[in-house]
C-alpha cells in the first residue's frame, strides 16, 4: 500500500494543480477589478436600475454551472458572432482552451466579488462621499481615496471567496474548456476522471491537496477579517 | 451676503417646503428632529436635490429647478461639517486637511500647515482621524472645510457627538475660529443654547417648514408660535379664555389673569416660561398659583419644581415648571416653599393658536 502509493505521487501528474492555480489567479484578477468596479457603478444608481442589474449580475450563482456552461458555449463557439470575432481579430480560441477555463471561472465566480464588494460599499458611510463632494473631490478620486480603503476589509474577504470558488469551477469549465490534460484539465475535472476509472488513490491524493489550499484559504481569511478588528468580538 | 432659500420635496410622512431670504451672515437653524434642517442643509450644498427651489447666493445661482440650473455639489464652494464631522479614516490628518485643495494649486502646503497651526494640530499631522479625539476630530473637520476655501459654511448639528464638557470649549474654539471668516455660517441645532450663543439671527423650523424667523433677541423674546416658543425653552403652556380686553382664564391652569395692557383680540394660548415665575409667600397677590408641589427634581445649580395646577382634573402635560437658579436658594431655604407662585403680565406669551 505504502508502496503504491509514493509509486503513484512520483508519477503522478501534476499539471492540474498548476492549471488550477493559475486560472484561479488570473479569473479572480479579473474579478476583482470588474467586481469592483460594476459594485461602484451599480451604487450609483436608481434602486430600480439597481434591482434589475443585480439580478442578472448574479444569475450565475444561482444557475447549475452546467446552464452557465450552455450560455457561455453558445456565445463563444467558433460559429457564434463573438467566438468568431475573438478567433479571427485575436487569435483567441475560448471554447477546449485554457482561455476557456478562466472565462468559465471568471463567470461563475464573479458573483461573489461584485456582492461582496456592493455589500462592503454599502457599510460605507455615506457622510465620507458627501464630504468629498463638498470638497470639491471628484467622484472617481472619492471613489479611489475614499470609499474603496474603507470597503478595503469587506473587499479583500470578497476575494479570498472569489478565488476559492474560482480553483473549484467544474461544471462550466468542463462544458467551455473540456478536460484536456496539461492544457485545461483542472483539479476538479482531475478528480472526476480519475474516480470515473476507479482510481480511487489518485483521486484521494487531489482531494488532500484541494483540503489544504482550502484551509489555507480559510486562514487567510480569518487573519483578514482579524486585522480589520471585526473578529476581535468575543460573546 | 445675501442668500435666497426656497426648497420643495414631498415624502409620504414628510413635507419640506423652504422660504428664506437674508442678508444676515451669521444663521442658526432651531428645530426638533425631523424637522428638516438638515435636509435643508443638504440641499444648499447639492447633496440632495428638491423636486422644486432655488439657491441663490451673493448672486450666485446655485440651484433652479425652473431653469434647470442645479451646480455640482463639487463646484458650489459650500463647506459642510457633518455631525460624525465624516473625516476620511484611510487618510492622516494632513491628507485629510489637504482633501479639498486641488493638488495643483500653489501654495498647497502652506495652507496645510497654516491650518495645522490654526488648529493647534501640530505632532499630530501623520496620525489618522480614528486615533483622534473627539475634539480634535472636529478641529481637523474645521480645518478641511476652511482650507477648501468654501464661499458658505455649514454646520450641521456640529458638537451634537462631544462630549458636555468638551461643547463648551469647542463651541468658543469654533466661534473664534470663524470670527474672521467673510462669508455665511449657517449651523443647524436642537439645543436652543448653541444656537443662540452662535447666530445673529435665528430661524426655527418645525415640519419642513420656516415658523419663526428674526434676530435671536427678537424670536426668544417673542415666538410667534407655540411650537417656535417650545424650542426656544419654554415650558409652561395653557389654553385660555378671553373674557374682556383686560383679563382671560387660563383653563388649564384653572387662575384667571388680569392685565393691564390689552389682550390680543385672538388670544387662545398662552406661553410662561419656567424661570420668570416670582415666588410669594403668605397673602395672594394678583395673577398667583396657588403652590401645590407635585414633584421636586434637585439639579447641580437649578432646582425644578414641578405644580400642580389650580384644578382637580388636570393633565399631567398641565403641571406647571418652576426652575428656581441658586440665588433664590438660601431665600428658600430660610422662609420654606412659597405659597404662591406670581405670573408677571410682561412675561406672558400670547398665541393665536
Amino acid at each position: 500500500m505504502m508502496e503504491t502509493l509514493t509509486d503513484i505521487l512520483k508519477s503522478l501528474d501534476w499539471s492540474p494543480l498548476f492549471i488550477s492555480l493559475k486560472t484561479g489567479l488570473v479569473a479572480t484578477l479579473l474579478c476583482f477589478i470588474f467586481g469592483i468596479l460594476t459594485a461602484g457603478w451599480v451604487m450609483g444608481r436608481k434602486s430600480g436600475v439597481r434591482a434589475v442589474v443585480d439580478s442578472i449580475l448574479t444569475l450565475p450563482m444561482v444557475l447549475p454551472p452546467t446552464a452557465s456552461g450552455f450560455f457561455l458555449l453558445l456565445l463563444f463557439s467558433k460559429r457564434r458572432p463573438l467566438g468568431m470575432y475573438m478567433y479571427d481579430h485575436f487569435d483567441i480560441k475560448v471554447v477546449q482552451s485554457w482561455a476557456g477555463c478562466v472565462i468559465a471561472a471568471f463567470v461563475i465566480s464573479f458573483p461573489l466579488m461584485y456582492r461582496n464588494a456592493r455589500a462592503a460599499f454599502e457599510q460605507v458611510d455615506i457622510n465620507l462621499i458627501y464630504a468629498g463632494r463638498t470638497l470639491g473631490m471628484s467622484d472617481w478620486k472619492i471613489f479611489c481615496k475614499v470609499v474603496y480603503p474603507a470597503a478595503r476589509p469587506g473587499i479583500a474577504s470578497g476575494t479570498v471567496l472569489t478565488f476559492s470558488r474560482a480553483i473549484g469551477e467544474y461544471g462550466a469549465t468542463s462544458m467551455l474548456a473540456g478536460n484536456i490534460p496539461g492544457k485545461t484539465a483542472t483539479i476538479s475535472q482531475r478528480i472526476a476522471m480519475v474516480i470515473q476509472n476507479g482510481d480511487y488513490i489518485t483521486a484521494g491524493i487531489w482531494v488532500v491537496i484541494v483540503m489544504i489550499i482550502a484551509f489555507v484559504i480559510m486562514l487567510l481569511m480569518n487573519l483578514l477579517a482579524g486585522r480589520s478588528g471585526r473578529s476581535k468580538v468575543q460573546w | 451676503m445675501a442668500l435666497e432659500i426656497r426648497l420643495k420635496q414631498a415624502y409620504k410622512n414628510f413635507q419640506l417646503d423652504m422660504d428664506l431670504t437674508t442678508g444676515i451672515s451669521r444663521l442658526g437653524i432651531l428645530g426638533a428632529s425631523g424637522a428638516g434642517k438638515s435636509m435643508t442643509l443638504k440641499m444648499l450644498a447639492g447633496i440632495m436635490t428638491p423636486r422644486e427651489g432655488r439657491v441663490v447666493y451673493q448672486d450666485r445661482v446655485l440651484l433652479d429647478t425652473e431653469r434647470k440650473i442645479n451646480v455640482k455639489p463639487q463646484k458650489r464652494k459650500v463647506g459642510y461639517m457633518f455631525q460624525n464631522y465624516a473625516l476620511f479614516p484611510s487618510m492622516t490628518v494632513e491628507e485629510n486637511i489637504g482633501a479639498g485643495i486641488p493638488k495643483k494649486k500653489v501654495g498647497r502646503e502652506e495652507t496645510i500647515r497654516e491650518m495645522v497651526d490654526r488648529f493647534r494640530l501640530k505632532g499630530l499631522e501623520k496620525q489618522r482621524p480614528p486615533e483622534l479625539s473627539g475634539g480634535q476630530q472636529q478641529r481637523v473637520a474645521m480645518a478641511r472645510i476652511l482650507a477648501s476655501a468654501p464661499d458658505m459654511i455649514l454646520l450641521d448639528e456640529p458638537f451634537s457627538a462631544l462630549d458636555v464638557h468638551l461643547r463648551d470649549q469647542m463651541q468658543r474654539e469654533l466661534l473664534n475660529q470663524l470670527q474672521d471668516y467673510p462669508g455665511t455660517v449657517l449651523m443647524v441645532s436642537h439645543s436652543r443654547d448653541e444656537i443662540y450663543r452662535f447666530s445673529e439671527e435665528i430661524i426655527i423650523m418645525d415640519q419642513g417648514r420656516v415658523i419663526s424667523q428674526g434676530s435671536k433677541k427678537a424670536v426668544f423674546a417673542r415666538p410667534a408660535t407655540r411650537t417656535a416658543a417650545a424650542m426656544t425653552g419654554c415650558k409652561n403652556f395653557s389654553a385660555v379664555t378671553r373674557l374682556d380686553d383686560h383679563l382671560i382664564r387660563a383653563e388649564s391652569w384653572g387662575i384667571e389673569i388680569a392685565t393691564e395692557g390689552r389682550v390680543p383680540g385672538d388670544v387662545r394660548f398662552i406661553g410662561y416660561r419656567a424661570h420668570q415665575f416670582i415666588p410669594v409667600w403668605g397673602e395672594a397677590e394678583g395673577n398667583c398659583i396657588p403652590f401645590v408641589l407635585d414633584r421636586k427634581d434637585q439639579l447641580p445649580f437649578e432646582e425644578n419644581y414641578y405644580i400642580r395646577p389650580n384644578r382637580s382634573d388636570y393633565q399631567p402635560e398641565d403641571v406647571i415648571s418652576w426652575f428656581v437658579q441658586r440665588d433664590l436658594w438660601p431665600l428658600i431655604s430660610e422662609k420654606g416653599l412659597p405659597d404662591y407662585l406670581k405670573i408677571m403680565e410682561k412675561d406672558i406669551l400670547y398665541f393665536p393658536e
